[in-house]
Order: C-alpha cells, then sequence, then structure tokens
C-alpha cells in the first residue's frame, strides 16, 4: 500500500535531524545547485550528497527506485540542451545530417543536467528521512504556520492510500455489472472517466466526514492549541544547517577558483 | 456532566424541501443515559450534529433552540464528544497516540498532562497496540475504539454516539461495547445514543426517546416501560426489540448445480499465507449457500473468486454450459452468468437513473429492445423500485439501495446470485425486507451463495453452511 512513512533506519543522524533544519539544508544546497549554470558546482554538490546518504538511513534499494524518474528527468535535460542548444561552439564532437553535437553544447547540457539531479536528489533524501507528522510539527511549532492549512493537509495526506484500495474496488464492482474496458480504446476511456467520477465523489463525501470529525473534536474553533510532541532546534540541528550552507559556499568558492563558475542569468 | 433542553427545535438541511426533524421538545437531566431511537430517516443523527455544535448556519435553517446548560450548542462546539459511524474517517493522525492526543491539543492541555490522560484514555477502551501503532494498520473495529479513546480523552461532559457498531464486524462491536462500558463506569457525563441494535446495549441506558417519524415524540420513558407499550411499533420502524421473533423463510430443496468452485486457492502479493485455499462448493438452484468465518477466514476473497472478480492462482470458478472459468469471460458476458452484489452499493451504479441501471447489463450482452424491457418491468415490480424507475441511482435511501443493487445484479437473468454482507448495518425493518427478497430470488430457482457475519440471516435462509478458517474448509462447523 502507498504510505509517506519515511522508508529509513529511524535512528540515522540525518533521520533525527529537525525536520526545518533538514527543509533549509535541501533549499540551500538546490537553490546553489539552481543559480549555478557550470558542471563544477553540481557535480561538488552531488558528491557532497553522496557522502551524506549513509548517514540518512536510507538504503540504496528504496532511494534508488524513488530516484529513478528523476534522474532520467534529469538526463532528459542534458540531452535536449545538448543536442538543441542555440549556439554551437568549440570542437565539433559528432555530425549526423542536422544534428551536430559541440564540446561546449555537451559542457552545458551536462551542467543542467546535474542540477536538476541535485535539486531532486537532496529532495528525496528530505522526504525519505522525515515522517509527515514531525513536518507538520515543525512547520506549526517553529515557522508558525497556520494548524488549520498544515494539520488539515497532514489529515487529508492520510486518506490518499485509501483511494487506491477504492480504485480497485469500483474496477471490480463494474466488471461485476458487465462494464469492462477489454480492448476498445474509447470505451476505455469512457470506462476511466466513470470510474476517477465515482472515486470523486466518493473522495468528497469522505473529505466533509473527516470534516466533521476535526471540528467535532475542538480543531479551528479559534482557541490557542498546545503541543503533544515538541519540535525545535538542538545544537546537533544548528550544526547540520550550518554544515549545509557550508558546503554549498565551499562548491561555490572552489568553482570560483577553479575558474568555472558562472551566475545563471 | 451537561444537560440538554430543545425547544421547539425544527432543522432544514440547505437544499432541502422538508426538515429533517421538526418540533422537537426535550429536556435531558445532567447524567442521564438515553437511547435515541426512530425510523431511519427520523432525523436522529440530525439532533446529535445539532447536540455536537456542528449544524452551522450556513449548513441549513433553523427554528427554534438547542441549548447545553443553558447556552447555545452552537456556541459550545467541542463541549460535547461524538463518535461518529464510519472509523475511517473519524482519525486524523498516523500514529495512534497523536490521534487521540489531537483532541486535546485543540483543548489546550499542557503538554505534560496529554500524554498521561492518552494512555488513561486507551486502556480505558482495551486499545491493544502500543502508542506510535500506525493508524492505517488497524482494523475498523480497532479504529473505531481508537475514535472512541479520542472522544473520551478530552473528558466531555455530554457523549455523543452515532451507531457506533453498526459499520462493524460482529467480534470488533463486542469490543467496542466493552470499552464503551469500561468509559461509562469512568465517567458520570451525560450520554445520548443513536444505536439500533438494543438488547446488546440495554444495561447501558435508563431512558429511552422515541422520535416520531410525523414529528415530535412517540414515546419517552424508562426501556421496559417503553418496550412494553410500544414494542411491536418500533420493531417495525426498524429497531431490534428484544423479544419479537424474527421470520424464517426455510427453502424447498435444492435443485441442479448453478455455480461450482474447484480447489480455489489465492494469495495476495505480499501476504505471507494464502487467503483461501483448495476450497471446494457447488451453489444448487433454489438454495441458499452462507459462507460464514470470523474476519480474515478468506469470506470475501471466496467471494470474489466464486463471482470471477479475481484470478484464482489455481482452482477454477465455473458455471454449466459454460467452458471457461468465470474468470476470463468479458464482463458483457459474465453478468449473464453470475451476479455479484457488493456490501457498498453505491460503487455498482453507472447510470443516472433506476431503470437505466436495470437494463445495462441485458443490453451490454447484446439483448433485443423487447426483451430488455420485458426483463426491466418485471424486475422493477418485484423489487418494488417502480415508483423510483426514473429516479438517480445516489438519491435512494439505504434500503432502496440495497433492492438496486440486487436487481440490477440479477438484470442479466444469471442463474447464480452472490451476495457479500447484505445485512451490514441494516435496521430491522431493511434486515427483513432482505430475508424476504432473498428467499423470493431462491425461490423461484436461482442459486444464491451469501457472504455473511450474520447468524439470524444464515438461520432465515440458508440450506447449507460454509464455515471458513484462516482461507480453508472448517469441516467441523459447515453443514453441507
Amino acid at each position: 500500500m502507498l504510505t509517506f512513512a519515511p522508508v529509513c533506519d529511524r535512528d540515522a543522524p540525518i533521520a533525527r535531524t529537525n525536520p526545518i533544519a533538514k527543509l533549509f539544508a535541501v533549499v540551500a544546497v538546490s537553490t546553489t545547485a539552481l543559480l549555478a549554470a557550470d558542471w563544477l558546482t553540481p557535480l561538488l554538490l552531488l558528491a557532497a550528497l553522496a557522502v551524506a546518504t549513509p548517514f540518512s538511513g536510507v538504503r540504496l534499494g528504496p532511494l534508488t527506485r524513488r530516484l529513478r524518474w528523476l534522474w532520467f528527468a534529469g538526463a532528459t535535460v542534458a540531452v535536449v540542451n545538448t543536442v538543441f542548444a542555440a549556439e554551437k561552439t568549440g570542437a565539433e564532437l559528432l555530425s549526423f545530417g542536422p544534428l551536430e553535437i559541440t564540446a561546449d553544447a555537451l559542457v552545458d547540457g551536462m551542467a543542467l543536467g546535474l542540477r536538476v539531479c541535485v535539486a531532486a536528489t537532496a529532495g528525496v533524501l528530505g522526504f525519505a528521512t522525515t515522517d509527515p507528522t514531525d513536518l507538520a510539527d515543525a512547520l506549526t511549532q517553529q515557522l508558525r504556520t497556520s494548524p488549520r492549512f498544515t494539520i488539515g493537509s497532514l489529515a487529508a495526506m492520510r486518506l490518499l492510500p485509501l483511494l487506491s484500495a477504492e480504485w480497485q474496488q469500483i474496477t471490480t464492482a463494474r466488471r461485476a455489472r458487465g462494464m469492462e474496458g477489454g480492448r476498445n480504446p474509447l470505451r476505455r476511456a469512457r470506462l476511466f472517466a466513470s470510474t476517477m467520477f465515482t472515486l470523486l465523489v466518493g473522495a468528497m463525501r469522505r473529505a466533509g466526514r473527516l470534516a466533521a470529525a476535526m471540528d467535532a473534536r475542538g480543531f479551528d474553533s479559534g482557541a490557542r492549541r498546545t503541543h503533544a510532541r515538541i519540535q525545535r532546534m538542538r545544537p546537533a540541528d544548528w550544526l547540520f544547517s550550518a554544515c549545509a550552507a557550508a558546503v554549498s559556499a565551499a562548491a561555490v568558492v572552489v568553482s570560483v577558483a577553479y575558474g568555472t563558475f558562472r551566475l545563471l542569468v | 456532566m451537561i444537560s440538554v433542553r430543545f425547544r421547539g427545535f425544527t432543522w432544514r438541511h440547505a437544499g432541502r424541501r422538508s426538515p429533517a426533524v421538526s418540533d422537537v421538545d426535550l429536556r435531558i437531566e445532567p447524567g442521564e443515559r438515553v437511547l435515541l431511537l426512530g425510523p431511519s430517516g427520523s432525523g436522529k443523527s440530525t439532533l446529535l450534529a445539532a447536540l455536537a455544535g456542528l449544524l452551522t448556519t450556513d449548513s441549513g435553517d433553523q427554528r427554534g433552540q438547542v441549548l447545553l446548560d443553558g447556552t447555545d450548542a452552537a456556541d459550545r462546539r467541542g463541549a460535547a464528544g461524538i463518535l461518529f459511524q464510519d472509523p475511517e474517517t473519524q482519525l486524523v493522525m498516523a500514529r495512534s497516540g497523536d490521534d487521540v492526543a489531537f483532541g486535546l491539543e485543540n483543548q489546550a492541555v499542557p503538554t505534560e498532562a496529554i500524554w498521561p490522560r492518552v494512555r488513561h484514555a486507551i486502556e480505558t477502551v482495551g486499545f491493544p497496540y502500543p502508542l506510535d501503532h500506525p493508524t492505517h494498520a488497524l482494523s475498523g473495529g480497532e479504529q473505531q475504539r481508537l475514535a472512541l479513546a479520542g472522544v473520551l480523552a478530552r473528558r466531555p461532559g455530554l457523549i455523543l454516539l452515532d451507531e457506533p457498531t453498526s459499520n462493524i464486524d460482529p467480534e470488533g462491536a463486542d469490543a467496542i461495547r466493552r470499552g464503551l462500558k469500561a468509559a461509562l463506569a469512568d465517567t458520570s457525563a451525560t450520554m445520548v445514543i443513536v444505536e439500533h441494535r438494543i438488547s446488546e446495549i440495554i444495561d447501558l441506558i435508563d431512558r429511552v426517546i422515541a422520535l416520531d417519524p410525523g414529528g415530535g415524540l412517540l414515546a419517552d420513558g424508562p426501556p421496559e416501560t417503553v418496550f412494553a407499550a410500544h414494542g411491536p411499533t418500533l420493531a417495525d420502524q426498524g429497531v431490534w426489540v428484544p423479544g419479537i421473533p424474527l421470520p424464517t423463510r426455510p427453502g424447498h430443496g435444492a435443485g441442479r448445480p448453478c455455480l461450482r468452485g474447484d480447489r480455489l486457492t489465492k494469495t495476495y502479493p505480499g501476504a505471507d499465507r494464502p487467503a483461501v485455499r483448495g476450497i471446494d462448493f457447488t451453489a444448487r438452484a433454489g438454495e441458499m449457500l452462507a459462507v460464514t468465518g470470523p474476519n480474515g477466514s478468506g469470506k470475501s476473497t471466496l467471494a470474489l473468486l466464486a463471482g470471477g472478480l479475481l484470478k484464482p492462482d489455481l482452482g477454477t470458478a465455473t458455471v454449466p454450459g459454460e467452458a471457461r472459468p468465470l474468470h476470463r469471460l468479458p464482463a458483457q458476458r459474465l453478468a449473464t452468468r453470475v451476479g455479484s452484489v457488493f456490501q457498498d452499493p453505491e460503487h455498482q451504479f453507472v447510470t443516472a437513473t433506476v431503470r437505466a441501471e436495470l437494463a445495462f447489463a441485458p443490453h451490454a450482452a447484446g439483448w433485443d429492445r423487447d426483451r430488455t424491457d420485458a426483463r426491466v418491468s418485471e424486475l422493477l415490480e418485484r423489487l418494488r423500485l417502480g415508483h423510483l424507475a426514473e429516479a438517480n441511482p445516489h438519491t435512494l435511501s439505504g434500503g432502496e439501495a440495497r433492492r438496486l443493487s440486487v436487481a440490477s445484479a440479477l438484470a442479466a437473468a444469471p442463474d447464480a446470485l452472490l451476495l457479500d454482507e447484505p445485512t451490514f448495518g441494516q435496521d430491522r425493518r431493511t434486515w427483513s425486507e432482505l430475508v424476504d427478497l432473498t428467499a423470493a430470488i431462491r425461490d423461484a430457482g436461482t442459486a444464491v451463495m451469501a457472504v455473511t457475519h450474520d447468524r439470524d440471516f444464515a438461520a432465515a435462509l440458508a440450506d447449507r453452511e460454509l464455515a471458513l478458517s484462516a482461507g480453508e474448509v472448517d469441516g467441523e462447523a459447515s453443514r453441507c
């Protein structure tokens, strides 16, 4: 079943880090990668993420599965930007009819693809090591987001996995009624639309009932709330945030020293 | 302890023509334990929602007053604790303890006081898991007990229970009632409960209030007095009044086999043991075969396999005159061979009117127009849906929707009908209707196979019983 529970060893150092510290680290690393237009900065950041991975407690299998499509997207960005680069300068590496790949275009394309990979990897590591409940607690307590929005989203997320089970039930019930897509694409499309409609009607009703249950338990009554679980920054969390900032800065400094750094404009 | 007062209370839901409740005058003293009765549609749930402060001015029109300790209930939202029917949509958090704590956070209970109160509530209701147990891994009965703990932890002065066990299987329902009993012994709160199955909860209450479907009250007093004076009337309205015998409809002997299962075996992906293993059965014309067994014994899986809706790993489900096993038939053809009725009728509705719903399967099976029309008229009459022919299936009452789901499964004239928990959560009136309906279908020569937890339903209709235990036939308990 689809769930949003973290897929890591809960006692790993990064898993135990405060969610806001992790959020800061993900934002710092991703922003640095996205602002840099050279190839060295994202490559260094990617290396730093690789070093951090063993401390996240995420096993390699689940991590690869989650990253698969995002890295594929990164590779696509690299290929598209290499092949369709506007300025084809540098040594010609390959020429095939209208297709022409030059050294500069290849480097730029790789750089753009790497940036996507850095942002994706940082984000996935952050989410895979963070329990949604802890994140919601940290957002409401440390960043003072509205509990109505934050806790409401959390409650709605709890219901999402039910949708896939319900989809299966509706499909089965329809087969019993003599309704099946078979090989006819038009009929399949109509069946898909009508199943989706039934699913949405059910989801709306369920959301209404959940909202009533939350109201009945005094949620969003305008009164002050207290917190059963306390989230705050401990010294280790400050250290973690400082490390993330330092690594991002170091990547830029090395790239500048090496003479490759370019800011995205 | 909270006192309750309704003064000429009338409520009309926005967009409805007639009021859900009208002219209710009622006083409930602090600490009273009240059972609220009335036929379906008489507004019991509306009264509970009013007490919980959940009826807001933008959701309908109100006349009269609802007062808790003399203050408007809408201004005291959260003073009462309410437990709803559906366990799935009452839990907010991913971990069990956090969910109970949620209500206390909203009440601004200091952090250090929250966890002792959570633990106490969880122990009181007999919740068997640690605080960090994931809520999505709980059964319906366990979820409902956790939701009850969430209500109790807030220490409400008024506890409202809206059919708390009607969506739960019998074993789970017993556990909830035990938890409820322990909880009520622990508090002096006022309580109002809505429930059809009253013999199980009668020792929890000291007063019965019965709503009159025409408005106002039918009866009000101690349980013995009310049931002595109004027992038969209440039973007709759907209440399971103790001591009034249930109907039985024995069969008239079995005919030819209509549906067979041979060594049916199925293991779900990721499961450590088969859901069902090596099950053989035969359903015969003119009889009902009841499939019984505790939760997780494989009853529902067997129903899906028998209905050709799930591919078995081994074995086959077949009907005479059809060479292929049922799971390999195209849906249009399957519907002419075996009909399946699910617990949630709404999943099965695929058109916009009752008439179209009945014509759907015959049309898909390629019947000509005259034959389809004749079949639809026959079913409308037999299942007393004639006056609803042009209604939208999603607007039907619970009993009507149930009748329509049976009628539409029968539409393409299959020889076998599968029912999954047909009487689940139904009041006595709908229950009796379903017994009569099933008997009529069976006696017309259809083989009926019913998966059921309901001992009374099986006793009223079944000639044979296939008892399952951990995915296999339990020979001891079966009557074959």
